[in-house]
């Protein structure tokens, strides 16, 4: 099953607005510092991700992630 | 006995409280003088308490509900303490002492049935940062950046009055200049309940009256109750407003049974002399008594032997009256939410009833203050002492004695 870019995005954004975040604050563009989701935050979205997309990411994978959009694009090249 | 210590003397300077009559140590202690319940069905929540009136989402997902309350009783604390925006003190020098007879009831029970349900992989990365049960001291120094000593206690039914116990005792020892201590309860859960339904331990008419002849058990409640303590001449130095002054501490243990109290009530008696010994305090200075008075029948004819054996005459001259009979059992909090209620007692001069003690027990001969709030009895050559009685399941034992301020 091949997911779309928008498909993961819209995930994405979903999920960190959960977290505490204004929606409207997170973008492609946003960091995590700026939007204060910290190393548990991303935990809990590598959760919501391997349940949805069956992709595995690790606190390795998760370090080098700096922006919304860099996750994004790590999912929707493992999924694919 | 060692000889007492020379120690530095501690005050408090703030207090909150979150519990079933409300938000606010002032709601807590009025209402109750006023007669009113916060028991519904058997069961004392804290109906009145909304997590997203005072946190924001990102605060509230990351505490457990007993965390929730315990922040919002020291925001109300520190406030009053005047210690909003800046700290008054160096921050090493600040300590946080928060107890909890259980943590975070809620969240175990949430994810292991997520887990039963969905599998290890779905336990949230939260729980163990939720559950634990120092999240509350944790929480607390985060939002107020206290960095001098902080943790949790945990002995059950006194774990508020140890830690206002440790807290005292840190402040005078010169580990801090100020502490930041309570506790708090939140386990009003389907699991928590049960296991208290099934030893028996909870009233089966949903009553809460302690000392009455028909007291069949405990109600359960949750809560927080939290107490700004100062060095007292930093506290001057500062200009602070001094609520009350905390003047003893007494702890002793039962080694008897896990749940049932010693039924001489030597051990708690003991406490209550070591508290009045640690506030140079005769026992015909006892003004009040904020008894542990749970309205189960074990542990109210213990702590009613127990103030004869500690205040002897005396005993049957001071009034006593129980904050449970109106708010429950908050466990883990209850020493705090009652050394909170007994310091607004102090302030106001208003001793609240016990309420629903209408059929005395010929066993238990003492004033319970039944019926309806009195005044504080005038007190003869000295300021106004109470005394607030823990005692818990595990057999121990904790009074604090609270004077009321200097003029």
């Amino acid at each position: 099953m091949s997911v779309t870019t928008e498909q993961v995005e819209s995930r994405v954004i979903e999920t960190l607005a959960s977290f505490g975040p204004d929606r409207s604050q997170i973008t492609r563009e946003a960091t995590f510092e700026e939007l204060d989701i910290d190393s548990l935050d991303l935990v809990e979205l590598a959760q919501v991700v391997e349940d949805e997309y069956g992709v595995v990411l690790k606190g390795e994978d998760m370090k080098e992630l700096r922006t919304v959009g860099d996750a994004i694009d790590l999912i929707v090249a493992r999924a694919g | 006995m060692a000889p007492p210590r020379q120690t530095r003397e501690v005050v408090v300077t703030g207090i909150g409280a979150v519990t079933p009559l409300g938000l606010g140590a002032a709601t807590l202690h009025d209402r109750w003088a006023a007669g009113e319940l916060g028991i519904v069905d058997g069961l004392a929540p804290c109906s009145a308490f909304d997590a997203s009136e005072h946190l924001s989402l990102k605060e509230s997902r990351r505490l457990d509900r007993f965390s929730q309350l315990a922040v919002v009783a020291a925001d109300e604390a520190i406030a009053q303490a005047g210690w909003t925006g800046a700290l008054p003190y160096d921050p090493t020098r600040v300590g946080c002492v928060i107890a909890t007879g259980i943590g975070g009831q809620t969240t175990i029970e949430s994810q292991v049935i997520l887990m039963h349900e969905r599998g290890e992989r779905a336990v949230s990365p939260l729980g163990i940062p939720l559950y634990m049960p120092n999240a509350a001291a944790a929480a607390i120094t985060i939002r107020h950046s206290l960095r001098g000593p902080s943790f949790g206690v945990v002995s059950a039914c006194t774990s508020g009055a140890h830690a206002i116990g440790s807290a005292m005792r840190m402040i005078q020892y010169g580990d801090a200049d100020a502490v930041v201590c309570g506790g708090a309860e939140a386990s009003l859960t389907r699991f928590g309940i049960a296991c208290f339904r099934s030893m028996q331990a909870l009233s089966e008419s949903g009553v809460s009256r302690p000392f009455d002849l028909r007291r069949d058990g405990f109600v359960m409640g949750e809560g927080a109750g939290v107490l700004v303590l100062e060095e007292r001449e930093a506290a001057r130095e500062r200009g602070a407003e001094v609520l009350a002054e905390l003047a003893g501490y007494g702890s002793t243990t039962d080694a008897h049974h896990i749940t049932a109290p010693e039924p001489s009530g030597g051990p708690a008696a003991r406490a209550i002399e070591l508290a009045l010994r640690d506030a140079g305090a005769a026992p015909e200075e006892v003004d009040y008594v904020n008894a542990h008075g749970t309205s189960t029948p074990l542990n109210d004819a213990a702590e009613t032997a127990a103030l004869k054996l500690a205040l002897g005459e005396h005993a049957r001259r001071v009034p006593i009256s129980s904050t449970k009979s109106a708010i429950g059992h908050t466990l883990g909090a209850a020493g705090a939410v009652e050394a909170v209620a007994t310091v607004r007692t102090l302030m106001t001069g208003v001793i609240a009833p016990t309420l629903g003690l209408e059929v005395p027990d010929p066993e238990l001969d003492l004033d319970y203050v039944p019926g309806e709030a009195r005044p504080l009895p005038p007190a003869n050559g000295h300021r106004p002492l109470a005394l607030s009685n823990s005692f818990a399941f595990g057999g121990h034992n904790v009074v604090l004695a609270i004077r009321r301020a200097a003029e």
